[in-house]
């Protein structure tokens, strides 16, 4: 019997969709058996990030109104051996194609054959918020250090804990630019934790690389030496239930180098 | 027919005072009260005359009263002040008892939570930025008030807001309203506060301290120490 995992927000642009592509493509890594579920109908890119857009043949709408069986509309990552699956979201509806119910009961029948079910949610917290929501067991709210995200995420977050049966949510905290935390344009991470007061489960920095990943339809995640693939990988590991502390950006960016010219004085 | 007296008429120096019987049948009082007044002789003064009700252990209704305030108000010299009853219901009971408590609630007010009570609020916890609270009365936030606070929501100008971290985006109090400067500090607010309606009808924060010489009747507490 599989986890449902939501992964939300409240605001778009903040990294759902890449946290979702990341954090399943880690999970494979870890020989767990993934299924992703785009639930952003009508505006779609969970498979263009997983670069997967041109396999689709079915979508979510299609299993849920019965035109086809659910493993006809999984799409598998080649780049794992049968772990990594995408259900993708139909593009030519809208959100009230699915209804709450109909999600619950797909993600019961999911659950029998993954470990992991991460369920990628649209913005906002209207229909599409609610499908998603429905079928988890846990829920991820990620935020980045802005006041307009965090203020939104706190708004998901009371409502996430109104949710029956769901479990409390955990917190990562994307795109954190450390020299602009430290120069105190934006808010540093425990200012965003202690603010939401939920379990921080993760920090991701803001990586080029994160960007160039999702353009060229493969996750940063399976890169093994970028920072943010390292974050990512290590969420995944804490999911699991390993207990890996928490690293802030400046920390991990941390070579011989800069620990060399914080040395002689002339970084901090 | 009649057993007694139904209608008992006093003069005190404050005016007249009407002891109604609340054992026999309404109209019946009605009728005995209308006979009584008439008794009554107007002695040429043009002064009014002050009455008071006691209707003892009947609950008069609202149109009873009005019913009660008629017959006495056709004498043209009599006024009725008020109408004194030992009972209400349990409705208006359950009201005042809303009204006066303190309820308390354990926990965070997130952006776009209400939290509303009908009386007192006591908060352990914080408000967060786009969270609300609203009170019939007095509000006391033990943390950080960040979010917008409403005391004395249904009109009560004597209602305080109290928070141990005062922040907030907007604090209101009846339909007095003020909103924060634009830009906090965290590291300069070490003190508790509190915000009230002042004597120039505006609202203003000060040290908590104030409270006790500007609202005495915040404390419940009977006896001394």
């Amino acid at each position: 019997m599989g986890e449902a995992i939501v992964i939300t927000s409240g605001k778009g642009g903040v990294g759902k969709t890449t946290t979702t592509a990341n954090l399943g493509t880690a999970l494979a890594l870890q020989e767990k058996k993934v299924c992703l579920i785009d639930t952003d109908i009508g505006l779609r890119n969970l498979d263009v990030v997983m670069g997967l857009e041109n396999r689709i043949i079915y979508d979510l709408v299609d299993v849920v109104e019965g035109r086809c069986k659910t493993h006809q509309a999984l799409v598998k990552d080649k780049r794992f051996n049968d772990l990594l699956y995408l259900l993708p979201a139909a593009q030519t509806t809208d959100k009230s194609a699915v209804t709450p119910e109909q999600m619950k009961k797909l993600i019961e029948e999911l659950k029998q054959d993954y470990d992991y079910i991460l369920i990628d949610c649209p913005a906002g917290i209207e229909q599409g918020y609610k499908n998603a929501v429905a079928g988890a067991d846990h829920a991820i709210v990620v935020t980045t250090p802005e006041k307009s995200a965090v203020r939104d995420a706190d708004r998901v977050i009371g409502l996430l804990e109104k949710e029956e049966g769901m479990a409390p949510p955990k917190l990562v905290v994307n795109r954190i630019r450390s020299h602009m935390v430290r120069e105190g344009d934006m808010l540093d991470v425990d200012e965003v934790a202690s603010h939401l007061s939920i379990e921080l489960i993760g920090i991701v920095a803001d990586d080029d690389e994160v960007i160039k990943s999702s353009h060229n339809g493969e996750p940063v995640a399976h890169n093994p030496n970028n920072q943010a693939s390292i974050a990512y990988r290590n969420i995944a590991r804490r999911i699991l239930g390993e207990s890996v502390p928490l690293q802030q950006p400046d920390q991990q960016q941390e070579t011989i180098f800069t620990k060399f010219k914080r040395f002689i004085g002339i970084s901090r | 027919m009649k057993t007694g007296q139904n209608v008992v008429i006093k003069g005190t120096k404050d005016g007249l005072t009407l002891q109604l019987n609340d054992k026999c049948a309404y109209n019946e009082l009605i009728e005995e009260l209308v006979e009584k007044l008439d008794t009554v002789t107007n002695d040429g003064q043009d002064a009014l005359i002050t009455v008071t009700v006691q209707t003892g252990n009947r609950y008069v209704t609202e149109e009873d009263k009005e019913v009660l305030k008629n017959v006495i108000r056709k004498r043209q010299h009599l006024v009725v002040e008020d109408i004194k009853s030992n009972v209400i219901t349990l409705d208006e009971a359950v009201r005042w008892k809303e009204e006066e408590e303190i309820v308390s609630y354990a926990g965070r007010i997130r952006s776009g939570q209400v939290l509303e009570v009908p009386g007192n609020l006591l908060l352990v916890g914080d408000v967060n930025p786009g969270g609300t609270i609203k009170a019939g009365g007095s509000i006391y936030v033990m943390g950080a008030l960040k979010g917008v606070a409403h005391a004395g929501c249904y009109g009560n100008d004597r209602a305080v807001i109290a928070a141990a971290k005062m922040m907030p985006t907007q604090l209101r109090i009846s339909n007095h309203l003020t909103r924060s400067p634009d830009r906090y500090d965290e590291e300069e607010i070490t003190e508790s506060e509190c915000a009230f309606i002042n004597e120039a009808d505006q609202l203003v924060i000060d040290r908590l301290q104030v409270l006790k010489y500007l609202r005495p009747d915040i404390s419940t507490f009977k006896g001394g120490f």
